[in-house]
This record gives C-alpha cells, structure tokens and sequence, in this order.
C-alpha cells in the first residue's frame, strides 16, 4: 500500500506542492532533451540521405568543438576560429564522402555501419594526436554566448504559498533558441529548396535520384557537412555545460535512445524523442528515483527505448519498414 | 533476321538521323550472360520499341543506356559521342530520361515535388544560393515552377498536384513518373514498360500521352512493352530479344510475320 502511494500519489502531490522547484526539474530536462535531439538530429540526417547509421556523429561533436578551441589556443580570434571549424567540418564530410562512402557504395549496410566505427577510432586518435587529450574549456563567452543565470521568483508558487524561486542559466537559453533557430533553418532547406528536394529524393529511391541526374556524391558530401554543422553547434552547448573532452562521446550514444523513440528517419521525431527522453530522465530521477535509491538518469532512457522497441520499432514519427521475403 | 528485310528498313529510314547506336555490346553478370553481342539503333523522332520474352534482356539494355550497368564489351554512340559506358549523370545531364518498370518514384514528396525533382539539371544557379533560398535561386525556382505547371495540364493531373504520391493509385503514379522524365527536357525518353499493370482506359491514355510527347515535343522514344497491340499501334520499328540475343529488327509488320519472332513467343518444339 505504501509502496503503491509512492509510485502513483506522494510524487504529484510534490509536484503541487512546489511548482517552482517542479519547472526547475523540467527545465533541466528540457536543456538535456534539447542537446539529446541536436545530436540525434545529426545521425538523422546521414540516415535519412544515404541509409548509414552514422557511429562517428558522437565523436563529429567532440572532434568539432576541440577544432574551435584548439584554433583558439593557438591564437586565432574565437569568431574566425568558429568559421575555420566550418571549413575542417566542411573538409571532413568531403574526405569522409571520397574515401569512406565512394569507394562503399552499393555494400550492405553493415559494412557501412563499420566503416563508421572505423571513422570514429581514427577521429579519436587524429584528434588526440593533434589537440591532445587533456579536457579543455568552452570558449563560450569568447563567442558572444551570455553566463549567469536569471532567477525568476514567481509569487506564492514556493513551498506553503511562499515565493518561488527558479534559475535559468542564460547559456540553456541561448541554447535552446539557437537549437530553435537551427531545426527552423534545416526544414526550410530540407523542404523548400533544390537541394533539399534532392536530398529527398536520394533518401527515397537511389536509382530514381541517378536517373533525374542528382549526383549522390555530392549529395552525400552535403549531408555529412550538415551533420558536421550540427555536430559543431551541439559541441559549443554541451562544451559549454561541462569541459570538451573525449568523455562526450559517451554522452553521445544517449542519442540511441532518442533515435529508436522519434524513429530514425524523422526530424521532428529526433526534437520530441530527445525532449521525452530529456524530461523524462530528470523528472524519474528527482520524484520516483528514490523509490530504488536513485541512479534512474542513466538507465530510463534505454527503459522507455526497449519498450517502444517491442511495441512500436519503427518510433514515434519513423516509416514503417515493411520487408517483403 | 535475314539480309532482304535489312536492307528494306534501312532504305525506308534512311533520310533520318540516327540519335543512339548500340554496338556489339555484351553485358555479363558473373557467368551469367544477360545480353549477348546487341546491335541496333535510335533514330531522331521515331517511337522505338524493344520487345522480347521475360528474361530477354530488355531492361538490361535501357540499363547500359542510361548508365546503370556498364557493359563489358561493345560501344554506344550518343548524338555522335562514342562511349564504352555511360555514367547515370552524364546519361542524364546528355539527355536521357527514363520510367522504371516498377515505378520508381519519390514516395514521401508531392506530384509537384517529384516533377520538380527531374529538373535538377536543369537548375543552373550555384547550389550556395540554394542553401539560402533567396535571389537569384528564388527566382529560378518560379521559372521552373511554370515549366512543370505546364507538364502537369499535359498529363490531366492538375487534380493531384499536392498529394504524396505514394497514395497515389498505380495508374497515377506511373503518369506522374513520365512527368518527372518530362521536366528533364529529354532528347530520348526511355519507357520501361509504361503500361504494365494498367487497364485498359488507362492504357489509352498512356498511349495518346506517348504519341502527344513524340509529336508535340519531337522527344524520342524507347520504349519497352508486353502488350503487343500497343506495341504495333504506337511504334515506328521494333526490336526483338530473346535470351540476351537480338533475333529481329524492323517494322511491326515485319517483325510480326518473322518466324523467329514467333517461335520464341509461343515457342517451337525441338
């Protein structure tokens, strides 16, 4: 009985009680979601076009926010440091596309899938090599991003009707709006222009695509330099929370979770899946962790991941796959 | 095929000028021979037709064409440049459009999407300014609109301009596909089986798109079909395949009366 007012009763009636330390829990999980779906945001991308799970986007984030800060180190001002990391991500998607996707195409899928892997342990050891391997920091505010925090305190929304008291660090703002403002940009390529019909096309039948004389090469180049944009943006957010160090690449496979949720195929489903994924961690963590002595952040997220698998693998938003034998 | 109804096509033909020559060409996949030692023609504004029993080969050829497959022997002559293959860009970017047997189009775009798609190449401005959707791309972007609103009222399909054609009844679908090879301006359109599939109201008007196209527009065709009323009604000349080997080429009449041609479709005792 006692067990059963734990789980389903005593976690809301916190909630009631203390609003503003319950859209402090939220806002948290919201932040986490949004860095979830930038990255899964750039495995997507890569699905979508050319089919390949791209195992290397975890490592893209790290290799490009090290590229921003190691240019930075070496002197060159933090605004020209962030275009020449476009240009090295824009290098990148062109050799990855030569050498790792040219020579492959037409393999099944697993052989793609480790190429990737490959990719990932030679991102790892180029990048060591040449920024070394010690953690580095953010060079945030060097690039026009806002510190601090704003604190709102919400009349009688406190514990007994007392004021409330919510901060938002400035930096979560910041990213949230230019997440915002870079789903926004995407869909309007993505819908909208030559290119974007024509990363359409290669996504839905190859051959069409050849036939109305869309060239995969470069098709392919683009989408990984999008991939590595975005894997660049979600470098300097998540740089920004923690240091830049290789231990993000871990962080990167919660994108996994996120794909399986929102489906692999879909922008939209990579956006709502990281935010599920984001607040639901946070709220399970803070009201129902206790129940098992904590530690829920780390393993809900595959939870929720191994039910949709058996009841919905295809996601929220993803097509369903239907084989023919 | 012998050497009197030869001579006879190529003296009825003659004045025109030839826009495709296939040469000697053999395609083999592993130790399976798919076309054996394939020779003939495309001229200038004729409706072509390659017709032969399943497995013949046919698809195979309209894949050496537009640069699918590479053969391993023979040379194809495009608009006089000889080649040993072609390269699906460059097929495309020279002029060739094509259908697919199976439909192959862009299921989760709209008709106006997909016909769009087919004039990628024809989309000269940089694709930077495309990133921005702005300008001279916009710009661009309006002409080519009117140029495929225009392919949509030829083909009757005003109705279904905005629906995703994967919802599309097959008969739909298949119309909307000649549009996509339509936008791309083609000088030789290539049909894989346009009717396959369709009744016999549809097939009709697939017909009269076929003829409209090669009269209005002057495009060449080659077209690959069973139904072998069609076949004779539409088409200037005709060749036949039978497993990967050309066994006859020439007018329909001709062709219908070949002994050949007869003993492979209904076949011979031996």
């Amino acid at each position: 009985m006692d067990l059963l007012l734990n789980i389903f009763v005593n976690p809301f009636v916190q909630m009631v009680d203390m609003p503003d330390f319950f859209i402090q829990v939220l806002w948290e999980g919201i932040v986490g979601g949004i860095l979830y779906a930038l990255i899964a945001l750039g495995f997507v991308l890569i699905f979508k076009a050319s089919g390949v799970f791209n195992f290397a986007q975890g490592i893209m984030v790290v290799f490009a926010a090290l590229t921003l800060v190691g240019l930075y180190e070496k002197g060159v001002p933090a605004i020209l440091a962030l275009l020449l990391a476009v240009g090295v991500m824009a290098l990148l998607a062109i050799c990855v596309e030569r050498f790792v996707m040219r020579p492959l195409v037409n393999q099944p899928e697993i052989i793609l899938l480790m190429a990737t892997i490959g990719l990932t342990y030679f991102l790892i050891g180029f990048g060591e090599f040449i920024f070394g391997g010690e953690p580095k920091v953010m060079i945030a505010s060097e690039l026009g991003l806002p510190s601090g925090s704003v604190v709102l305190e919400p009349e009688g929304w406190g514990p007994g009707g007392s004021p409330g008291l919510i901060s938002l660090q400035k930096i979560d703002i910041a990213a949230a709006v230019i997440a915002a403002i870079m789903i926004g940009a995407l869909a309007v390529f993505f819908n909208k222009t030559r290119i974007g019909r024509a990363l359409r096309a290669v996504a839905d039948d190859h051959q069409a695509a050849l036939s109305v004389g869309i060239s995969l090469n470069q098709i392919w180049a683009i989408v990984w330099f999008a991939a590595g944009v975005v894997a660049l943006v979600t470098g300097i957010m998540w740089g920004a929370r923690s240091d830049v160090s290789f231990a993000l690449e871990i962080i990167a496979l919660k994108a996994l979770p996120v794909l399986i949720l929102g489906g692999f195929t879909s922008i939209p489903g990579a956006i709502v899946g990281g935010l599920i994924i984001g607040i639901g961690e946070k709220v399970g963590e803070i009201y129902w962790g206790p129940l098992v002595g904590g530690g829920i952040e780390s393993w809900l997220a595959y939870g929720i991941a191994l039910v949709f698998l058996v009841f919905r693998p295809q996601g929220l938003f993803g097509e369903k796959i239907i084989e023919r034998v | 095929m012998n050497a009197a109804t030869e001579t006879a096509v190529a003296g009825e033909t003659a004045g025109r000028e030839v826009l495709l020559k296939v040469e000697n060409v053999s395609l083999s996949f592993g130790g399976v021979r798919a076309i054996t030692n394939i020779s003939f023609d495309i001229q200038k504004g004729e409706i072509r037709a390659i017709i032969g029993p399943n497995g013949a080969g046919k698809t195979s050829m309209l894949n050496v064409i537009n640069g699918f497959y590479h053969p391993q022997e023979g040379v194809i002559t495009f608009k006089g440049e000889a080649r040993s293959k072609m390269r699906p860009y460059e097929a495309a970017s020279q002029g060739i459009a094509r259908t697919f047997q199976n439909v192959a189009l862009f299921k989760g775009m709209s008709t106006l999407d997909n016909i769009m798609s087919g004039r990628t190449l024809l989309m000269k401005r940089h694709f930077f300014w495309h990133l921005f959707h702005y300008g001279p791309a916009r710009r661009e972007e309006i002409e080519h609109r009117r140029k495929v609103e225009e392919i949509i009222d030829f083909l009757e399909i005003q109705h279904i301009r905005r629906a995703p054609v994967g919802r599309l009844p097959y008969g739909l679908q298949k119309r909307v596909e000649l549009g996509r090879a339509l936008a791309m301006e083609p000088e030789l359109l290539l049909l894989d089986e346009p009717m396959a599939g369709m009744n016999l109201e549809e097939k009709e008007d697939m017909s009269r798109f076929i003829l409209d196209v090669n009269s209005q527009f002057g495009t060449t065709i080659a077209l690959i079909e069973h139904d072998m009323g069609v076949v004779m009604d539409l088409s200037d000349r005709v060749v036949v395949l039978d497993y990967g080997k050309k066994i006859a080429d020439g007018t329909p009449e001709e062709v219908q009366a070949n002994q050949d041609v007869i003993d492979a479709y209904l076949g011979v005792s031996h």
